[in-house]
């Protein structure tokens, strides 16, 4: 029984607590389907209230901005600037441009893997998350004002969009194509719907977890064993059982067996960014198949028979030929390896989140700048031999072709390349995300303006 | 001012800064969605994202509550409050052995979910491996053939349920010495 309150006059509540227009929404309230009153009085477990929601969110809380920024800056890594980022026309949703590093070498081990990573140890707090607001979702009526649904509907956006951004992720890193849409376009663009409609929800429920979680120290809640957990006390939002059952686990309980899943997916999962036995740990990832022996026994992520690379492409007559300010050079693979050598040990990583050290040996690019004429290239355009594959080419920032670590590769681990590791000669670039280390390169044009 | 932000709260059901984090949230979705019109797989994008919903709070969740029914009545744990699960027991005065028995199924219950819970969520997340799915591209990728993980699955899943007996058949053991040692006149 609402009742005015005169002091502030905020609190008094003489519309019931419905919007405009009234007569609807108080309809709506009245007409109650059939079963909804067994539901709303079904709910049983003891451990759903504020409390627990808000320790999952608090979880959410931090590691989402994470999963989002790393794939923001991988989309980044790909120098959309150049207009070869996917998908390429995303008009203001994009971090400002700006030249990608190369320094650390490991950065975009580092961001994609985290991204991949953590995206796939949260699924089971995701999952507990909803578990533990789905009452909600069968609440009568569904809504008493426009502003409540305008907000349920942005709760579909946003568990529509985090569970689209989990699936096609998970699918894209495990090589199964079969939504039959573009990932790129759809994973970039799922990401901006479930951002904004997270940033919604925070911002309207922030307040509502700090008032949970400060309802009781963690302490507390950390020594209170299975048989002494009760219900917590009744909510605005009706997340607390009307009718509890007994509680079978301890909240500590659910939270722990929540992080055991989310350990125990870490563990299988962290091995494909990481080289030797650890990799193998990765066990029900494809990454953490054994790529095979020798030199070139390493991850490949486009076999040569894949992007049609015939032998007689990269046999004797294979040339490269590099373009700069009005002149051409035509090199054969003796000459190349006949100028200094660098030798480097770079990371190779791959947007699936898997990556691998490997030590390359080759000319440095801003050797070949200098000897096409252009020393201080703005950019460099490279042309591989293949000519279907989406990443057949790729161009490089001025701050990429000029680091003393970026090579034209030839040989790696001391042997020649082989074939699907892009023979006879590759381009590898500190941080550099793998695609754009142009395989079976057959052209390079440095750029004096990008 | 604060009288029509007293309208737009008793009209629009919620202040002004609901709505304009709302509208900026669908103004972002707007902009999306016709960005993404124009592609010829928008529908199906639109489907995914939809079914992902549906397939998760109208099957998954009923799916695996359903389970979790299944199990406690299987281990006979009550689901509803009743008067002899309180704190207090009732007036038919369950004595201290029925309280015992009913830890432990409610032990044996917990020491099914869990592993239940850890084989179904490693199916969910490595789906496409488990099932072989992706076969095509994964060969074009890396040249390579790949055999189904359904066995690795089995084993990783084999091995939680195995864990989880083992320490229950640890736990239980306890119990029993405990209590038996507490009242050796029961062993009869």
């Amino acid at each position: 029984m609402p009742t005015s309150d005169p002091a502030t006059g905020e609190r008094a509540d003489p519309t019931g607590g419905y919007g405009v227009p009234r007569r609807l929404w108080r309809a709506l309230d009245r007409h109650r389907p059939p079963g909804t009153d067994a539901v709303t009085t079904g709910w049983r477990s003891p451990l759903r209230g504020p409390r627990l929601t808000s320790v999952y969110g608090l979880v959410l809380l931090v590691t989402l901005p994470l999963v989002i920024v790393t794939g923001l800056l991988d989309y980044a890594a790909y120098s959309p600037q150049f207009g070869q980022a996917f998908p390429v026309d995303v008009g203001w949703l994009r971090l400002p441009h700006f030249d990608w590093p190369t320094r650390p070498a490991w950065l975009f081990r580092l961001t994609q893997g985290l991204h991949v990573g953590l995206g796939i140890v949260i699924v089971p707090v995701v999952l507990a998350k909803l578990w533990s607001v789905v009452p909600k979702l069968f609440d009568w009526p569904p809504a008493r004002s426009v502003a409540q649904v305008l907000e349920r509907l942005s709760l579909l956006l946003l568990v529509g969009g985090i569970l689209f951004q989990i699936a096609t992720g998970l699918l894209n890193t495990q090589y199964a194509y079969v939504f039959g849409f573009d990932f790129y376009t759809a994973h970039y663009f799922g990401a901006w719907v479930f951002t904004a409609a997270l940033v919604a929800h925070v911002v309207l429920k922030l307040p509502r977890l700090v008032t949970a979680l400060r309802s009781r120290p963690a302490g507390a809640e950390l020594r209170t064993p299975r048989a002494a957990t009760r219900p917590e006390p009744p909510d605005p939002d009706g997340l607390v059982p009307t009718r509890p059952g007994p509680p079978t686990v301890s909240r500590r309980g659910a939270v722990a067996l929540v992080g055991g899943g989310s350990l125990m997916l870490a563990a299988l999962t962290v091995g494909q960014s990481f080289d030797g036995p650890v990799r193998r740990t990765a066990w029900l990832l494809p990454r953490g198949h054994d790529p095979g022996s020798g030199p070139n026994g390493f991850q490949i992520n486009r076999s040569a028979a894949a992007a049609g690379i015939r032998p007689a492409d990269t046999g004797p007559g294979w040339r490269l030929t590099l373009r700069g300010g009005g002149r051409t050079v035509t090199l054969d693979r003796a000459r190349l390896l006949a100028m200094a050598q660098h030798t480097a040990r770079l990371p190779i990583a791959c947007v699936e989140g898997w990556s691998t050290t490997q030590t390359w040996t080759g000319v440095r690019l801003r050797d070949l700048a200098a000897l096409a004429g252009v020393p201080d290239p703005a950019a460099a355009h490279v042309e591989s031999l293949e000519r279907t594959g989406l990443f057949r080419r790729a161009t490089l920032q001025a701050n990429q072709v000029r680091d003393p670590d970026s090579l034209l590769a030839l040989r790696v681990n001391g042997a020649d390349l082989s074939p699907d590791h892009g023979f006879p000669a590759r381009i590898i670039v500190p941080a550099l995300p793998g695609v754009h280390c142009t395989k079976w390169v057959a052209d390079i044009d440095f750029r004096t303006h990008g | 001012m604060g009288e029509a932000f007293a309208r737009l709260r008793a009209g629009y059901g919620a202040g002004p800064r609901h709505l304009l984090v709302l509208l900026l949230c669908f103004v972002v979705t707007g902009w999306v969605a016709l960005r993404v019109a124009g592609e010829a797989t928008a529908g199906r994008m639109l489907l995914w994202f939809v079914g992902a919903v549906v397939l998760h709070d109208l099957v998954l969740f009923p799916l695996y509550a359903l389970v979790d029914r299944g199990l406690r009545a299987a281990a006979g744990v009550p689901r509803r409050p009743a008067a002899s699960v309180g704190v207090r027991p009732a007036a038919s005065a369950p004595g201290p052995d029925d309280a015992g028995r009913a830890a432990v199924r409610l032990a044996l219950l917990n020491h099914v979910r869990l592993p239940a819970l850890g084989a179904g969520l490693l199916f969910l997340v490595y789906l496409p491996g488990v099932l072989g799915w992706g076969a095509d591209t994964y060969r074009a990728a890396t040249g390579q053939e790949r055999t189904p993980f359904l066995g690795r699955w089995l084993a990783v899943s084999g091995a939680l349920f195995l864990l989880s007996a083992v320490v229950w058949v640890i736990r239980w053991t306890r119990w029993r010495t405990v209590r038996c040692s507490r009242d050796p006149a029961e062993r009869g």
